[in-house]
């Protein structure tokens, strides 16, 4: 007889016996997510009101840094890219969005909260799956998650840019086109983005095993030690952290959008 | 406070069982192990129900209470809603043997499967070695495990899927990653555990943690790392030119 068949059988979708309110958790993950996802993917292709200049300002959407192409003061290159198929709708956010978005589509702690809340593989723990075949992360396309590493060196670099978005924001040109220091509401809003980003960002498990986790011996290299400690402080936190920066992302967007728009207005408080 | 509690236990074999009400009073500082001793003494005297420690140290009253994996000594009654009627049923993830006590001699097998701990050659004439507290610290929180199984248990790949035959679960990935991180061993196990042992099978659900009575933090300190360095060794060209250059050890 096979192993398999001496088991209990396997249960049927959403049978256990909790009687606790197992599934609030994933419905909140799930909306959460839904909400982001909908809202990022509305924003990356309006490729309009993505920046605000008004009132001297110099605010930059995250969704769309760096601007390699496009028609803000802040792109690299001016008007549309040549490759870009003329039947496709451009926006300069489309050209970038596929690397963080990559790296938080292939992150431990995404993973496990959007494997329950999206697959219900399984929906909460000790309930009953809708699937009797499961292959893991072992073939194609999940396989792919092993890759988060190479999406994580590209999110560090968006912190760099992103970070250089925030410093650029201290920047207020007068209406005699003078340039001085000051600070308003997005200023704070885009330096807070980058804070979170990067708390979200060093506190990654593949960075923490790059950086010292890799050694048997940390004693052999002190400072791997030290940095390993500093992002295994973060990562303890590391879904905190995901679910600040994945708000604080969206809402700078939000944000600068309407202002763009004059919905809003920015507040300058020096 | 005396009060009379409803309690469904499972009872059965291996060729089916279901559940079984009763009724017992209980007091102040019990746990459920208690309660199901009283119900054995009183109520059902051929309960089969496996326990020793009563200390959460031995590992062996691992049932489900309430639908989640736990120790039945170490769950007070305090911590259950006592209004509704509380379920009590074996682990899930194993054969059962009878009532509340299940087969689990698979994890021993399992454990034989794994690759012993090999030190490398000893640091000193007198046939020991020198290790830092510093290097131990990672793998010393490994050594808590008491192997009730329970993270077996509520691991879905296991619990659901019944893939026994190709994944080792998290129990087995935490004894792995214990000596694979160990300093002074010196074993390869990165190609069993992808390749045998189904590391891949994990999808990061965290159940295995959540359930942990000695709360080893198994997905992130052990499962993932292990994930990562089988991407150093297996997925990760740029990693493999990156190891010519940075310490290892």
């Amino acid at each position: 007889m096979a192993y398999a068949d001496t088991l209990p059988p396997q249960r049927k979708f959403g049978q256990t016996t909790r009687p606790d309110s197992w599934w609030v958790q994933p419905l909140f993950v799930f909306l959460g997510f839904a909400a982001f996802i909908v809202y990022s993917t509305w924003a990356a292709f309006q490729g309009n009101h993505y920046w605000l200049d008004a009132g001297g300002a110099n605010y930059l959407s995250p969704f769309y840094s760096p601007e390699i192409w496009g028609n803000s003061p802040h792109a690299i290159f001016h008007g549309k890219p040549g490759f870009w198929p003329s039947f496709l709708p451009f926006s300069p956010a489309l050209l970038i969005l596929w690397a963080p978005g990559g790296f938080r589509f292939t992150c431990y702690y995404y993973r496990g909260a959007y494997y329950k809340a999206f697959w219900a593989d399984p929906i909460n723990c000790a309930v009953g799956e809708p699937r009797k075949k499961f292959l893991g992360e072992r073939y194609f396309p999940l396989i792919i998650q092993n890759f988060h590493r190479y999406f994580l060196y590209l999110a560090l670099a968006f912190i760099v840019l992103l970070g250089y978005d925030a410093i650029k924001a201290m920047i207020f040109t007068d209406p005699t086109g003078g340039k001085h220091f000051g600070i308003g509401v997005g200023t704070l809003i885009m330096c807070a983005n980058v804070f979170l980003l990067s708390s979200y960002t060093l506190g990654c498990h593949s960075l923490r095993h790059l950086v010292g986790g890799f050694l048997d011996s940390k004693t052999k290299a002190p400072s791997c030690a030290k940095t390993y400690n500093c992002v295994s402080c973060l990562n303890k936190r590391h879904m905190m952290w995901a679910w600040f920066s994945l708000f604080s992302v969206g809402f700078t967007d939000l944000y600068i959008r309407l202002c763009s728009m004059g919905i809003w207005h920015d507040v300058r408080i020096f | 406070m005396n009060k009379t509690v409803t309690f469904k236990i499972w009872r059965g074999d291996a060729n089916g069982g279901n559940f079984v009400e009763y009724k017992t009073e209980i007091t102040e500082g019990l746990v459920v192990l208690d309660v199901v001793h009283k119900i054995q003494a009183t109520q059902a005297n051929d309960m089969a129900c496996r326990w020793n420690c009563k200390a959460g140290k031995c590992g062996s009253c691992s049932a489900e209470i309430n639908g989640i994996p736990k120790l039945m000594c170490m769950t007070r009654m305090d911590t259950l809603n006592i209004d509704k009627p509380i379920t009590i049923e074996p682990m899930r993830a194993f054969p059962s043997i009878r009532d509340l006590v299940t087969d689990v001699s698979w994890n021993y097998r399992v454990k034989q499967k794994i690759k012993k701990f090999k030190p490398r050659t000893p640091d000193a004439p007198d046939g020991t070695w020198r290790m830092q507290q510093e290097d131990v610290d990672r793998v010393q929180e490994f050594r808590k495990c008491i192997e009730c199984f329970l993270c077996q248990d509520v691991c879905h790949v296991l619990r659901d899927h019944h893939k026994h035959d190709e994944f080792i679960g998290p129990r087995f990935l935490v004894y792995t990653a214990a000596l694979e991180m160990h300093p002074l061993d010196t074993e390869d196990r990165l190609p069993e555990l992808k390749q045998t042992q189904g590391i891949g099978f994990c999808n990061i659900t965290k159940c295995c943690t959540k359930v942990c009575p000695e709360h080893i933090t198994i997905t992130d300190n052990a499962i993932i790392p292990l994930k990562e360095r089988v991407v150093d060794e297996f997925y990760d060209p740029f990693g493999w030119l990156l190891k010519k250059i940075r310490p290892q050890g």
